[in-house]
């Protein structure tokens, strides 16, 4: 017998009686008074910058600045200047030098500061976390109370890929000591419109 | 009501005094008590140790000198809790159901049966709160640092009625000591650790007493407070809410 | 491993006390972290309770599950493999290694591939895997093993990274800095991200409808590796899948509060196919955990997330470092998983505790782990893995003790002992006395007083 069938015989020999799936009730669920506001408090708490943003334009002019001073820049957000094309078949090496990658973020989440970023919206999926600063726009719209609201909302295996992503990359494996910056984004700023 | 006293076995052997004053207590309160001379141990050094096959003779003794009563009070927690998950005489699984269901804790039986609103007692000390893990989290004498939920404690609001008396918490309200039962021989290092550090904590209080439910725990405690000569002392609970001139 | 008992090493652990006080200390704060993350929702007791009934729910239609999760996972184009134990799981990803003539490869946590040993395993095959967790690369360059699931490198200060680092990554001798030394790291490890060839990765949950799995982590290194890599193995306990992508809400808020009270970890990375070219496998691995499904008393273990909230908490724990349960799974989840896998290697672990029940407290999927240490003591003692003095001891105790005429025999031959002759009990032999002074006896029992004063 193959190993599948023999752990599959071996678990439906001695698994437990049913037991019912709970229901989750989301009446039970506490939502922040003010979603945005708790929004921007997390992701603070958790080493990100916030900007409220009244037209993606205005990026234009940052990335732009930006480009000038001879960083490399990926812009995939629509509206936010000039963009860049980005196989997502490219190899880590061409994309080690990015300094800032520019992508939309979509639902947002209020109790946690985590924001979906589908594999669409990434270019590349390594381009968020190989990224010295990652930019991500949202829109004020989107943000949702909880992570439950935030599944009942995206389709969070439509793709190949996707990812919540709370903050820039982090560690505290030296002595609880927390440093912002292990392996991925050293900076995430999110764009508020 | 007939209360069955219940006085665990190194209680009875090296802690008279919480004995008497768990019978003095219960007697004022207006407790019928009946203390049957033939018992002996609840069966937990045992049972915690891998041996609770080994535990069927107390549990039948158990059951034969405790199974008529209305409820069985012991000032132990641990021991308590024992009897309540474990007490299996297979000879007897009435008296043994009956038994498991009535038996309490002191302060338990205090609060919740007995109602106690006042003590007329008076200890005028500043005194340190030792919460027993067993009575704590396995009988839910009080709340519990872990778990979300209001917060409430029976020793503490016994203690709340005695005059004179201060109740200063430790930093970490509800860390165990180390006692452990064979655990504070068999992992002598680290029991020993965890009971200084209790201690450490009390003292920088600047209590006079520690007190808990359990007299193990404060066995336990005592014996490095007297190492270190420590003028901390211990003191169970019972003493204290006995404490009446 | 070593093979020191939990008690032994937790002696020599205890011989640095001040060590013995920071380590404590730094994961009490973990713990208040936890607290204070927990406090922010009002749901949490609910949330614990969702989170327990869901694994309940799924442990009881496992098999069905898992047949779901490999039926979508393959239509998804991934290559599902299943080991029966530790050493087909390291053939599997050995043989996938050598198709392939991979030579740089990268690993982020995962502890089920500690549990199997797979580095030892690749190390004797002439194959180095990078470990690139911050805290596992350091144990790693230490050639020590995680002392803690979550925070493999807790048992050590900055000064040891900071050696550690000077000796390999050629770092400054003496900056214990550790934003310089994650930074160090960092540099270190990008090379090797760069050029790595495969990834292995763990899974935190495994979406049975979706045949998607979710990798969480802080740094964002299995991230790094898995799209970097051509080819990415990821490693799975069977216990990790879990019905539909909705209840991904209940773990997600549950994992990261409870392990370090973080809101979420930083990245929560949801894979289900590999890009066009690439390959993506799983590796679903069982290990005995069939076994441990088939033990009523001790199945609901395996509802365990890893998040390591009852490490944190355990006051043993806290005093006795991870190394002293040489297993790869440490503290109180891993003395009620691992008598499983070898009762006799481990038959010490469920002793090294005090029954204080914290752990049970803290766990997000409501493992009764303090009661789990209980029962697993009575297994171990009815098949012979406790020892002999104590099973002596222990009958005698019992013996005594079911009788009553006997027991007030001893009772005041022992207290008359004590009175007289205090030496005979406490000696530097006896570990109750070593610091500890034993109790005064009284002059008679609770009994005789008893008669003496009610019975007359």
């Amino acid at each position: 017998m193959s190993s599948r069938d023999s752990i599959l015989k071996a678990i439906a020999a001695n698994r437990p009686l049913a037991q019912p799936l709970p229901l989750i009730d989301l009446s039970m669920v506490s939502r922040p008074v003010d979603p945005l506001e708790s929004f921007r408090t997390v992701l603070g708490n958790i080493g990100a910058a916030t900007v409220l943003l009244s037209s993606v334009d205005e990026l234009s002019a940052e990335l732009a600045d930006a480009r000038d001073q001879g960083l490399r820049v990926i812009n995939l957000v629509a509206g936010a200047g000039a963009m860049d094309a980005v196989d997502p078949a490219a190899e880590a090496s061409s994309l080690e030098d990015v300094d800032i990658a520019c992508l939309s973020g979509t639902i947002c989440v209020a109790e946690n500061g985590a924001i979906w970023v589908p594999e669409q919206n990434m270019g590349n999926r390594l381009l968020p976390f190989i990224c010295t600063q990652l930019m991500l726009v949202v829109d004020r719209a989107d943000i949702v109370a909880t992570m439950h609201h935030a599944y009942a909302t995206i389709d969070a295996f439509a793709e190949g890929f996707g990812a919540f992503i709370a903050g820039p990359s982090k560690t505290a494996d030296i002595e609880q000591s927390l440093v912002i910056g292990a392996h991925g984004a050293k900076g995430l700023t999110v764009y508020i419109i | 009501m007939k209360v069955g006293l219940f006085i665990p076995c190194y209680i009875d052997q090296f802690y008279p005094q919480v004995g008497v004053a768990t019978l003095q207590l219960l007697e004022r309160h207006g407790c019928s008590v009946h203390f049957p001379v033939d018992q002996t141990c609840c069966g937990q050094p045992m049972a915690n140790s891998g041996f609770a096959s080994a535990g069927k003779g107390c549990d039948q003794n158990f059951a034969r000198l405790f199974r008529d009563c209305d409820h069985i009070v012991a000032p132990s927690g641990s021991c308590v809790l024992h009897i309540k998950e474990h007490l299996k005489d297979a000879s007897d699984p009435e008296g043994s159901a009956h038994i498991r269901r009535h038996i309490y804790e002191l302060t338990e039986f205090l609060t919740d049966i007995l109602q106690i609103e006042t003590l007329g007692a008076r200890f005028p000390h500043r005194v340190g709160l030792h919460n027993s893990c067993h009575g704590q989290r396995g009988l839910h004498l009080s709340s519990m640092s872990e778990r979300m939920l209001p917060s409430f404690s029976k020793p503490a609001r016994l203690l709340s009625m005695v005059e004179g008396l201060e109740v200063v918490m430790p930093v970490r309200v509800d860390e165990c000591c180390g006692f452990g039962g064979t655990f504070s021989v068999f992992e002598e290092a680290v029991s020993v650790r965890m009971g200084r550090d209790r201690i450490e904590e009390h003292a920088a209080n600047d209590v006079e007493y520690i007190t808990g439910v359990d007299t193990s725990c404060l066995m336990h405690l005592e014996g490095l407070l007297r190492r270190q000569g420590s003028p901390v002392r211990t003191i169970h609970i019972a003493e204290i809410l006995n404490s009446v001139s | 491993m070593k093979t020191m008992t939990h008690a032994a090493a937790a002696e020599v652990f205890n011989q640095d006390a001040a060590r013995t006080r920071w380590h404590d200390e730094t994961l009490w704060f973990v713990r208040q972290k936890r607290d204070r993350a927990a406090q922010t929702l009002p749901e949490w007791e609910t949330l614990r309770s969702w989170a327990s009934q869901i694994k309940d729910h799924t442990l009881s239609h496992l098999d069905e599950y898992l047949s779901e999760f490999e039926r979508n996972a393959l239509a998804n184009g991934v290559q599902v493999h299943w080991a029966a134990d530790a050493a087909e799981h390291n053939r599997i990803i050995h043989e996938i290694i050598s198709r392939h003539g991979i030579r740089r490869m990268v690993k982020s946590k995962s502890m089920l591939t500690e549990e199997c040993g797979l580095n030892e395993y690749l190390h004797e095959q002439g194959i180095e895997v990078i470990d690139t967790d911050l805290g596992e690369r350091i144990v790693q360059l230490r050639h020590e093993h995680p002392s803690h699931i979550v925070l493999p490198a807790i048992h050590l200060k900055r000064e040891d990274v900071s050696e550690t680092f000077h000796e390999h990554l050629h770092t400054e001798a003496g900056n214990h800095d550790p934003q310089y030394l994650t930074e160090a790291a960092r540099l270190h490890l990008r090379e090797r991200f760069v050029a790595a060839e495969l990834a292995i990765t763990g899974v935190n949950f495994a979406i049975a409808e979706t045949g998607g799995f979710v990798v969480c982590t802080n740094e964002g290194n299995a991230d790094m590796g898995a799209h970097a890599a051509r080819v990415h193995i990821a490693c799975m306990g069977f216990e990790k899948i879990i019905p539909k992508a909705e209840h991904l809400g209940v773990f997600l808020r549950l994992l990261a509060r409870s392990a370090t009270g973080q809101p979420v970890t930083t990245y929560n990375s949801h894979f289900k196919k590999s890009l066009p070219g690439r390959e993506m496998h799983i590796v679903i691995v069982d290990n005995s955990r069939s076994r441990q499904l088939g033990r009523e008393d001790f199945r609901n273990s395996l509802k365990c997330i890893r998040c390591g909230a009852c490490f944190n908490t355990c006051p043993v724990y806290r005093r006795s470092g991870g190394h002293s349960y040489h297993t790869a799974v440490a503290g109180p989840i891993g003395s009620i998983l691992t008598p499983n896998l070898d009762m006799r290697a481990h038959a010490d672990l469920p002793f090294a505790s005090t029954l204080c029940g914290s752990c049970t407290n803290v766990c997000p999927v409501k493992i009764d782990i303090h009661d789990q240490l209980w029962k697993w003591r009575q297994v171990l003692a009815a098949e012979g893995h406790v020892s002999w003095t104590k099973r002596v001891s222990m009958q005698m105790a019992a013996f005594v003790l079911s009788r009553p005429g006997l027991y007030r025999l001893a009772g005041r031959m022992g207290r008359g002992v004590l009175k007289t002759m205090p030496w005979l009990a406490e000696h530097r032999w006896n570990p109750w006395s070593k610091s500890r002074a034993l109790p005064e006896p009284p002059a008679e029992s609770f009994r005789d007083w008893y008669l003496r004063n009610r019975k007359s």
